[in-house]
């Protein structure tokens, strides 16, 4: 499946619907969204809260399933996976990151940055791969600039570091696609500006593709192309 | 990999797991100490039950016997081939043991027990169990000059415990002979010193000291008294002795509370026991014995109970001799196997030679089949309430594991997000149940070997805290708490205690698994 370029997307969503129950009824979140991003794009997804923008990120993770439509990530349908190649998708090809960090507190910045390969490896694996994964691991820490933060737990950390820590972890299994969920919400603006920076550089300069969910139009300015969501559906792009 | 990191990571971090470890440890070192002590009574128990009775004994239901017994031993040994190792006839009846205490009769009910000096011995354990060096080598019921046990051969325990035994003996009994002899002089002379006499007292003291003895008279009229010369004889207690007995220890010493014995009676004295001859209708004989050692085999039931006599005193006493062949009757035939032979296929043997209505065979665990199922089932109980101790430590297992993965949900929906399956989740908590189950059995496990180990110092330490006696030995007769760790049960405890912590998490993490990774993710 191509678009009219003639290049495959990378990610193409067709007539995705969503609902939630909430209380007695059904609250319809995506009523029909048709979404493309082609390998290598940066794209914005605005719009209000309850918009649906980060019920559509979940659904590009493959963190949920849609209740009708289609997902298509790098040519292969995959809303319809069964679970253990959904997991090994999101795992391989698919980095996350998220406005409350979500680090594990028990972890260390660098344990925490490895956990995508600790999930991906066993542990007679680890004995083998595990050298060159920390080699990785601390050079994503140090191109953010946490060289001297490797060994701190996430409580140590402020809000743009841990944020950095997220974004190495997104991206240390190598994955072709990074979708980002309001990665500034919780920051000041120096910090959320490191941030954006830092997206847009793995986006130039490493080709990395991007979904960046904003309700910021001036963040989403960042971004090549911009997607606003609107009662469920995409308003204008 | 990462759940064993996690697994590792939750177990330093989550102090409040190791309260349910605590409860698997001391649940699995409960069951090692307890299950090692009833081992060890329980052994202790049968060892002494096997020690008197041996692998099988062969009995008459007639309290009169049956006749022959080499007869009937050599028919025993065509029947059971190689398999015996010895065999020994004995006599058992019901009696009355009677002894005098300062004085005052105390009369006991007692099993009189003939056996055979030669071979008893070799057919049980029965000389393991008297108190004289030289009659545990060869029994004998003739008094000993002295050198009886002063200490219990069976204990290690430091000092003499039985002081009263130094002299028993022969130097006892010349002692006790004299001092009575003593006692009756001072009787007489008190007597003799007593008011003066009335005149009836005084001609009957004349015609009496004038009348010819009745003894010569007698033997005028005798005309046998010449082939009894003995006849009539008074015996010298102080050089002579009645014939042998060995009574059980419990029948003559109470233990106090310092574990001293006290004795009623000792090597030395003289006893009276009646008991039910041959005939029928049985009529009661009586007969003075001499006390020549004690029988000790730490089981109560025997050593108050048992009174062991040579046998062809007791078969010539009871009637149980015929007087035309000379051939004894004998209640029963005890039968030591060579090692290793199935005691339950020959008594089966056994039982198809002889016939049922005339002999009851059986092993002696038969004889004591609802005393050991007792134990068994004593036992049983016991571990079923003690496995109830780590059944609730493993609803402490569910119950913090359950808090965990509450606290725990927005971690189980990030590794989501980052790839981790349910399977794997899930996988973290098992982990972790095994981990704790793990390291509390091995915790448990120490400190239960350590406790059964070092036991008996423990309870020294406990009674001199408390001044109290935790174990007393005038109750069990053992000078320290026997135990037994079999393996066997060490690892089903073990591995019951880990497969209860596995189990109690398996719910948390079913509940782990099935988050969904969105909601998890916005968990608070």
């Amino acid at each position: 499946m191509t678009d009219a370029t003639g290049e495959e997307p990378l990610v193409r969503v067709r007539g995705v619907k969503k609902s939630y129950r909430s209380g007695g009824g059904r609250l319809e979140v995506l009523r029909g969204v048709d979404f493309d991003l082609e390998p290598g794009g940066f794209v914005a997804i605005i719009g209000q809260s309850g918009s649906g923008k980060s019920t559509l990120l979940h659904l590009m993770g493959l963190l949920d399933a849609p209740d009708a439509g289609e997902v298509w990530l790098a040519g292969r349908r995959v809303d319809d996976l069964p679970g253990s190649q959904r997991d090994r998708l999101r795992n391989t090809a698919i980095g996350m990151v998220f406005q409350a960090y979500h680090l594990l507190p028990e972890l260390t910045a660098l344990e925490n940055v490895l956990a995508p390969l600790y999930v991906r490896h066993s542990l007679r694996e680890w004995l083998t791969a595990g050298g060159a994964a920390r080699a990785r691991a601390r050079g994503l820490l140090e191109r953010f600039g946490l060289g001297g933060r490797l060994h701190h737990k996430p409580r140590q950390l402020s809000g743009g570091e841990m944020q950095r820590v997220a974004i190495a972890r997104a991206l240390v299994a190598g994955p072709q696609l990074l979708l980002a969920d309001e990665p500034t919400g919780n920051l000041d603006e120096e910090s959320g500006a490191g941030i954006l920076e830092a997206l847009s550089e793995l986006n130039r300069r490493d080709g990395l593709s991007i979904v960046l969910v904003t309700h910021d139009t001036a963040i989403a300015r960042r971004a090549d192309r911009i997607v606003r969501l609107a009662a469920g559906r995409v308003e204008a792009v | 990999m990462y759940k064993l990191l996690l697994c590792w990571r939750y177990l330093r971090t989550r102090w409040i797991a190791l309260a349910s470890v605590i409860s698997v440890t001391l649940g699995v070192a409960t069951m090692i100490v307890v299950n090692a002590v009833m081992a060890g009574f329980s052994n202790e128990m049968q060892t002494r039950i096997h020690g008197i009775l041996s692998d099988i004994v062969f009995e008459s239901h007639s309290l009169s016997g049956f006749q022959d017994p080499t007869w009937h031993m050599e028919e025993i040994r065509r029947a059971a081939g190689d398999s015996i190792a010895g065999m020994t006839p004995t006599v058992a009846v019901p009696a009355m043991l009677s002894f005098q205490v300062r004085g005052q009769w105390v009369t006991r009910q007692v099993m009189f027990i003939g056996i055979d000096e030669a071979s008893h011995a070799r057919a049980s354990d029965f000389g393991r169990y008297l108190q004289h060096p030289e009659n545990r080598r060869q029994l004998s019921f003739a008094l000993r000059e002295g050198g009886y046990d002063t200490v219990d051969s069976q204990s290690d325990a430091p000092g003499p415990t039985r002081p009263a035994l130094e002299g028993a003996g022969w130097p006892y009994r010349r002692m006790r002979v004299e001092r009575e002899r003593l006692w009756r002089e001072r009787q007489e002379q008190e007597r003799a010193a007593g008011p003066v006499r009335s005149v009836d007292q005084q001609v009957d003291a004349v015609l009496a000291a004038t009348e010819p003895a009745e003894d010569a008279a007698a033997d005028r009229q005798d005309p046998f008294k010449a082939a009894r010369p003995d006849e009539g004889r008074t015996m010298d207690p102080a050089q002579e002795q009645f014939t042998g007995v060995v009574p059980g220890i419990g029948l003559a010493s109470f233990r106090d509370s310092t574990g001293v014995d006290r004795f009623l009676f000792l090597p030395g004295d003289d006893v009276k026991i009646t008991f039910p001859t041959a005939g029928t209708p049985p009529k009661a004989v009586s007969d003075t014995f001499t006390v020549v050692d004690f029988y000790e085999s730490k089981m109560s039931e025997y050593d108050s109970n048992f009174v062991f006599v040579p046998i062809a005193a007791l078969e010539r006493m009871r009637g149980m001799i015929d007087p035309q062949t000379g051939i004894p009757s004998v209640n029963s035939i005890q039968i030591k196997l060579e090692d290793g032979v199935d005691l339950e296929a020959v008594r089966d043997r056994l039982r198809k030679v002889f016939p049922a209505d005339l002999y009851a065979i059986s092993t002696w665990r038969d004889k004591q089949g609802p005393l050991l199922s007792a134990v068994d089932m004593e036992m049983a109980v016991l571990n079923i309430l003690l496995f109830l101790i780590i059944a609730v430590a493993g609803f402490g297992i569910l119950a913090i594991f359950f808090m965990i993965v509450v606290e725990k949900t927005r971690d189980i929906g990030i590794l989501k997000s980052l790839g981790a399956s349910s399977a794997g989740v899930a996988g973290i908590f098992l982990g972790y149940g095994l981990f704790l189950g793990t390291v509390g059995a091995g915790a448990g496990l120490a400190l239960g070997l350590t406790i059964t180990w070092n036991i008996n110092r423990i309870r020294t330490a406990v009674e001199w805290f408390t001044g109290e006696r935790v174990f007393d030995p005038s109750i069990y007769y053992f000078f320290k708490i026997p135990t037994i760790v079999h393996p066997t049960t060490v690892a089903w405890i073990i591995a019951g205690a880990v497969a209860i912590a596995v189990a109690a998490s398996v719910l948390p993490a079913l509940r782990a698994a099935r988050l969904h990774p969105v909601e998890a993710l916005r968990h608070d």
